[in-house]
């Protein structure tokens, strides 16, 4: 009883209360943190949406000369077009108007895709069709003339979303909305008449 | 016979005073309706928050009875809303009211913040007034962006993968946080799975929650008023304002006025015109969502254009995303940024005048071309638009220093 009568007549030691508040805060916020991470990780990709991952085979005989085949790979809209002679010459002589004519970005494209077609063989284009700036989906228009905009349209792709062009090797053109070239997916041959997007010539991707 | 009468009310006013000892009833009554006194000049543009207030209750209200009915789940989410449209009992009714209610909620919002722009309700001492209506119209905005997403048609589904790319801007960490949000490597189910929960549980209480205290701080410090003056610095004998009125019931019965007319026009949106020409609800948004076609041409919803016409108008990815949210941000400095001796824009000067009713055009212009295609010389005006929406700022900064003011009244005015 007379002990306790001593204890509250001693003045509070803030120094000692303040370091018990500031270790009792510090253990809290730590644990906290802890908690905080399965409920942050839940929002990641599940294990079944990793596992819907698997490459995409295509056959390249129901392309017409042309044409562009959409498939999905991994949600992603991918192309794979047959380009023509006529539509590989429109490639050509526009290099002044384009932001990376020559491919020089690292990521968007495998290193066997960096030339002036952007693909293993030039017939064949293998494209993520994902407008690189808000992964709108780009309307094809490969006949020149074909975007009512412009008169000297040499055929490519237009992005309805926020007016991105890139022509028709997927290269974007200066002072647009999109950053970069479109994205050209890991891809390789399987046979002459296949292509199989996910895998590349080195190995799965 | 006039005993038994007042018998009953002796055992109500019993049963009141039981409650009142255990609950603070007539103490919240007295300090928030009848006790609060708001300056009795409150003109046309004071309905906005009351009838904001009805919105938010009507949107939970329909909402509730939605998620009754809806399916959040990738393949069944269109399926759904279609059978609430077509097959539940007046389900076209509550969808409509929803619909048209976060158009209208949007409608409300801007006029009662235009109000604050004109009497400089957000001036000293309402800085957090203004910041936590800021932060109400912050997750309005993020409820309204979810909410769109829920029906799984083609304008919900781009309009999540132009909105969610956003964040892949964000420079090294982009992917992995556009990874994060959307739960998979594209907008899939999982995606509409956790709008669905954060649309109809985690932001609503979030508003609520901010209602709360934005309320709180309107009352701690009381009404502003067109005038611009504090009635606070004006007491009676009985230390209640002179210039001001009892909230209840003199307000009460003027907001219940405004709720007539705001319901008359609401009725009629919702009986004659509920997607009112493609504004309030998107035709492509009548499209099941389809990941390998986007719509010819995507726009949000009329009340996000100004930005978006922002984004588009900077003619690079990551400076685009910025300059939008930079547009959002600068609304949150105005307490600061604002400078001048008086409040009300009836006291301040011509170019005060003139800034504010610029700000204004520019941010309907900046809605208009929002919504349109987007031609090399619609862009072009965007960007001279999105120029002065953020000088604006700067120029008020810089005039409402300098500028000559009025003299302003001891009293408020009529």
């Amino acid at each position: 009883m007379s002990s306790d009568d001593n204890k509250q007549q001693q003045p509070v030691d803030h120094s000692r209360r303040r370091m018990l508040i500031g270790a009792t805060t510090a253990l809290g916020a730590i644990g906290t943190a802890f908690v905080a991470v399965p409920f942050l990780k839940s929002w990641m990709p599940s294990a079944k949406a990793k596992a819907i991952g698997a490459p995409v085979e295509v056959d390249l005989r129901t392309i017409k000369p042309g044409q562009l085949v959409k498939v999905v790979w991994r949600g992603q809209t991918c192309g794979v077009m047959n380009r023509t002679p006529q539509l590989l010459q429109q490639i050509e002589g526009h290099d002044e108007v384009l932001s990376d004519p020559e491919s020089a970005v690292v990521e968007q494209q495998p290193d066997y895709a960096v030339n002036k077609f952007r693909s293993i063989k030039p017939e064949w284009l293998v494209l993520n069709m994902h407008c690189t700036h808000l992964g709108c989906i780009p309307q094809v228009l490969p006949e020149p003339g074909s975007y009512i905009w412009e008169p000297n349209w040499p055929g490519g792709f237009y992005c309805p979303c926020h007016k991105s062009k890139f022509d028709l090797a997927g290269r974007v053109y200066k002072s647009m909305p999109a950053p970069t070239n479109l994205v050209i997916p890991p891809y390789s041959f399987l046979d002459n008449n296949t292509v199989i997007i996910g895998v590349s010539s080195a190995g799965a991707a | 016979m006039a005993k038994p009468a007042s018998n009953t009310k002796k055992r109500a006013h019993a049963l009141f005073n039981w409650f009142d000892q255990r609950l603070p009833i007539s103490d919240f009554w007295e300090a928030h309706l009848a006790g609060y006194y708001a300056p009795k000049n409150f003109n046309f543009w004071y309905f906005f928050g009351s009838l904001a207030m009805l919105i938010l209750v009507l949107q939970i209200v329909t909402g509730i009875f939605l998620t009754m009915h809806y399916k959040p789940s990738a393949d069944e989410a269109f399926a759904s809303v279609e059978y609430i449209m077509r097959d539940v009992d007046w389900g076209w009714l509550i969808r409509y009211l929803h619909t048209t209610g976060a158009s209208a909620f949007f409608v409300v919002i801007y006029l009662h913040m235009f109000r604050g722009l004109l009497y400089g309700s957000y001036r000293k001492p309402r800085e957090l007034v203004w910041i936590f209506g800021m932060i109400i119209y912050v997750l309005l905005m993020a409820e309204a962006f979810m909410g769109y997403v829920l029906p799984w048609g083609q304008m919900s589904y781009w309009g999540a993968q132009v909105i969610i790319s956003l964040f892949g801007a964000i420079p090294k960490f982009g992917g992995v946080i556009t990874e994060w949000i959307r739960g998979d490597y594209f907008i899939s189910d999982a995606t509409l799975n956790r709008f669905f929960a954060l649309h109809v549980i985690a932001v609503p209480i979030m508003l609520l929650l901010l209602v709360v205290l934005h309320l709180s701080a309107l009352h701690q410090v009381g009404s502003n008023n067109p005038d611009g003056i504090e009635i606070k610095d004006y007491k009676g004998a009985d230390g209640k304002p002179i210039d001001g009125i009892p909230f209840h019931p003199y307000y009460t019965v003027k907001d219940i006025f405004g709720v007539g007319v705001f319901l008359f026009i609401f009725a009629f949106i919702i009986f004659f015109a509920p997607e009112l020409g493609g504004l309030f609800l998107e035709h492509d948004n009548f499209v099941p969502a389809d990941p390998l076609v986007t719509p010819i041409h995507i726009k949000p919803v009329w009340y996000f254009t100004p930005y978006y016409a922002i984004l588009r108008a900077i003619p690079d990815k990551l400076g685009g995303v910025i300059m939008m949210f930079a547009a959002i941000v600068m609304l949150f400095l105005l307490p600061w940024l604002d400078r001048s001796r008086v409040k009300s824009i009836r006291y301040k000067g011509w170019i005060s005048k003139f800034l504010l009713a610029l700000f204004a055009v520019t941010f309907i212009r900046l809605g208009m071309l929002g919504m349109a295609e987007g031609t090399p010389a619609e862009t072009f005006e965007a960007r001279i638009w999105t120029f002065i929406y953020f000088a604006f700022f700067g120029l008020l900064w810089f005039f409402s220093k300098y500028e000559k003011t009025k003299p302003v009244p001891e009293r408020v005015t009529k």
